[in-house]
């Protein structure tokens, strides 16, 4: 053995040992259900207090964010660290002790291209969990077409001054802050006039108005903004430069939903799954073929998750490919959710039931072809970016 | 089922091997040369293998002592993919791959066959379907005892690269029923000998198959590989190897007939602009990349694990097979799709890689065989 893989052998006992003794063993192998996700914020009331025990563990080992440094409150550790601490999160069934849009999406934007002041301001409180941000990007007029955004910021001397609307904001209820896309050159082409702007949710001129879903949830929400004043040093990045930070937010987050997606239902296959139900599902010769196909696929594809993996960790930076990562996980995952409503038939049709739950997470996936991008539009970038395929 | 510190990328190595595999594949055996050999009526090309040999690709899974180069099971399927992505027709997988496999167990007996075929004078073919399924377990051609001898007699019907091997691995059964998977036994023959006869097919990929009569064929004690009755051990690192290889090739074919297809994406113009601006074939061709990115990554793991953990391989090589089956036969479907009326063609290329890509779908285990494993692998 290398040196290298010698240290990394190390570093899995190490971080196993600290996940077993530290993670409250009723938190152990439980069902990664909504109520099972601590999101934190400053309104979060916790589901049991081993959720709480568990997050104060974490962050004291800075295991919220564990690739962030340590100055910002996360644990320093290099790529091959940060796979080997999941792969033991997931051998051991501890759940993540905190989830969020900041550690997903705006942490790795500021530590690329926020200033000392923002990073130091804003990444902490992320780590702890006691700032919940939320992603202001879509507008009624800006979906696919993101750089459309029109939502504006005006330049007030002291302060930015802004109004116009945000759709399909996750959470915004919810959030305590929000980091938006604002048109802040309207004369510009429209990818040359959009800036990255963090606010507060609770500055005066901001309203939020719930949408309920198909799943009869309401995660998201309209986000309105009536001449909501922004100090100025809330700007990340260069002014009218948003864009490109935008698009490499989105990078992480395709990963991230594509990668989600495809995570194996807890560990377990959908064959596997599917063959613990009761009534032997799987003798069904169409179903069986087509939860072969699916298991066969996924597979393939968590195999393609960790090669990517390693390619970015070896330097040489995935890219637009990301986009593939996006679209397959995400149509991969709608598959199974069907074929998991196939299977438990008409108890599956009640909202809550035998199989409680299910209904909803069902028409949930239905989403993640859409969110983050839709997958037109991953197939759209694949084809222009990574096949060079020529413009319309 | 696979090591998680084990990457799937390839070493420096690694790509040093696919450039130098894909340079020298590019002039001496390009599509053309399939085409050319298919029109002379030739289906083995004794040159394009001897230079093979001197690459030490015939070696690839032989250990250095017998003249190999042993670069192990990934190193085997780049190039496998290699080959595969120009239809580089060759006793590769048969010799170097499933024999070299094969042989590798077989202690000392084996020795002088690896050092031969490392050195690129013998060439193997494996003996093994009898109907139209890869089913190993339901061989029938008997090897009757007759003193210390056997007298082998029945019908192999679909043998890779049988018409013009040197020698014949061919599995036969010795005890038992048709089914059983006991009393089969792997023997290592000429292929001059008394009483078999080869007749060539003439099969849809161009490439050499053929049906082999074993009528009073004499083998001897010295001719078996492995135990009396245990063939299917014997046989299964080749088989395992063979498979894991010929789903290389299958992907690399897909990537070629991709290539090909993009290629004339980026030319073709009708409606006044290329019709690989039109969305509809752009989103077709990301598809496909995407399904030919996923199944790259069962190749590699396949290989690596074959390298790493041999006895414990089945799932990923049964993963690899079959989504290197489907991933071809998409690419080359969407290939003759989007090129129009020229696909259809003899005169073009990319029906060469339809009809191989059909022959390596139903060769070593069809996509319902491999699926079946690895659901039986999975728990269902
Ligand atoms: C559950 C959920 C959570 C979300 N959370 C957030 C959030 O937190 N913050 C946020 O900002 N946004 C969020 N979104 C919004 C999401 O990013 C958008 O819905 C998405 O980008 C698509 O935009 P749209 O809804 O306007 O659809 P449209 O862009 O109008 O698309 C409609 C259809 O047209 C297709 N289409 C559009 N353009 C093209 C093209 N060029 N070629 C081919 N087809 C095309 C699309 O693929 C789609 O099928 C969320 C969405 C969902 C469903």
């Amino acid at each position: 053995m290398s040196d290298a893989t010698e240290a990394l052998a190390a570093f899995r006992a190490e971080i196993s040992a600290w996940i077993i003794d530290n993670c409250p063993a009723a938190l152990l192998g439980r069902p990664m259900d909504e109520s099972a996700i601590v999101w934190g914020g400053r309104n979060w009331t916790f589901a049991d207090d081993d959720q709480r025990l568990w997050l104060d563990r974490a962050i004291s080992r800075g295991l919220t964010a564990p690739r962030w440094p340590v100055e910002y409150g996360g644990a320093g550790l290099s790529r091959a660290q940060e796979k080997i601490y999941r792969e033991e999160m997931a051998r051991i069934g501890a759940p993540p002790p905190l989830e969020s849009f900041g550690l997903w999406m705006l942490g790795p934007a500021l530590l690329e291209f926020g200033n000392p002041a923002q990073k130091a301001e804003h990444l902490p409180p992320i780590t702890r969990g006691e700032i919940r941000w939320c992603q202001g990007y879509s507008e009624p007029g800006a979906g696919s077409d993101l750089a459309n955004v029109q939502t504006r910021a005006e330049d007030m001397g002291d302060h930015w001054l802004v109004n116009g609307q945000k759709i399909w904001t996750s959470y915004a209820d919810k959030a305590d802050w929000i980091f938006a896309l604002v048109r802040t050159d309207r004369d510009a082409p429209k990818h040359k006039g959009i800036s990255f702007l963090l606010m507060d949710m609770d500055t005066p001129g901001i309203t939020t108005r719930p949408i309920r879903l198909i799943s009869g949830k309401s995660p998201f929400c309209e986000t309105f903004f009536d001449n909501v004043k922004v100090p100025k040093k809330n700007l990340v990045g260069e002014l009218n430069r948003g864009w490109d930070i935008a698009k490499y937010l989105l990078t992480h987050e395709r990963e991230m939903i594509g990668g989600g997606a495809s995570g194996l239902l807890g560990g377990r296959s959908i064959g596997q799954i599917l063959a613990a139900q009761d009534g032997n599902v799987l003798a069904d010769p169409i179903l069986r073929a087509e939860a072969m196909q699916a298991e066969v696929d996924a597979l393939a594809f968590n195999l393609t998750m960790g090669r990517y993996k390693d390619q970015a960790e070896a330097g040489r930076g995935v890219g637009n490919a990301s986009a593939m990562l996006k679209y397959y996980g995400t149509e991969l995952n709608k598959r199974r959710y069907e074929l998991l409503m196939a299977t438990a038939g008409s108890d599956g049709l009640e909202w809550d039931g035998a199989h409680g739950g299910l209904a909803p997470e069902w028409l949930r996936t239905k989403a993640n072809s859409i969110e983050g991008g839709t997958s037109e539009v991953m197939l759209d970038i694949i084809a222009k970016r990574v096949l060079e395929m020529p413009g319309q | 089922m696979k090591d998680l510190t084990q990457s799937l990328l390839d070493t420096e190595d690694e790509v040093m091997l696919r450039d130098a595999a894909r340079g020298f594949l590019a002039d001496a055996s390009p599509v053309s040369a399939l085409r050319a050999n298919r029109d002379a009526g030739r289906a083995h090309d004794p040159a394009l293998w001897a230079e093979m040999a001197q690459m030490g690709w015939t070696g690839v899974l032989i250990p250095e002592d017998a003249g190999g180069a042993d670069m192990g099971h990934r190193a085997a399927g780049i190039l496998a993919e290699e080959m595969g992505r120009v239809l580089a027709a060759s006793p590769y997988l048969s010799t170097a791959v499933i024999a070299a496999s094969v042989l590798r167990q077989a202690g000392p007996r084996g020795t002088g066959a690896l050092q031969a075929i490392a050195a690129g004078e013998a060439t193997y073919a494996l003996a093994l379907d009898e109907g139209p399924k890869f089913a190993p377990a339901t061989t029938a051609l008997k090897a009757e005892r007759q003193g210390n001898a056997f007298r082998l007699s029945g019908v192999k019907a679909f043998v890779a690269d049988g018409s013009t091997a040197g020698r014949v691995l061919l599995l036969a059964r010795t005890s038992g029923m048709p089914g059983d998977t006991e009393g089969l036994t792997l023997f290592d023959i000429d292929a001059d000998r008394a009483g078999l006869q080869r007749q060539a097919l003439s099969t849809i990929d161009s490439r050499d198959h053929a049906r082999l009569v074993f009528d009073g064929v004499t083998a001897t004690g010295d001719d078996i590989i492995g135990d009396l009755d245990a063939g299917l051990a014997a046989l299964r690192p080749g088989v395992q190897a063979g498979q894991a290889a010929l789903a290389a090739e299958l992907t690399g074919l897909a990537g070629g007939a991709a290539a090909i297809t993009l290629g004339y994406l980026k030319e073709r113009k009708q409606f006044d602009r290329t019709i690989g601006s039109f969305q509809a074939l752009q989103h077709r061709a990301a598809h496909l990349w995407s399904e030919i990115e996923v199944t790259l990554s069962a190749i590699a793991n396949a290989g690596r694990v074959l390298d790493a953990t041999p006895d414990d391989a089945a799932l990923a090589v049964s993963l690899a097979k079959a989504r290197a089956a489907q991933t071809a036969k998409l690419a080359v479907s969407e290939a003759v799709q989007m090129h129009g009326g020229i696909g259809m063609t003899d005169a073009y290329d990319i029906g060469f890689f339809m009809k191989r890509a059909r022959v390596g779908a139903e060769w070593l285990g069809d996509y319902g065989h491999h699926a079946a494993i690895i659901a039986a692998a999975r728990g269902f």
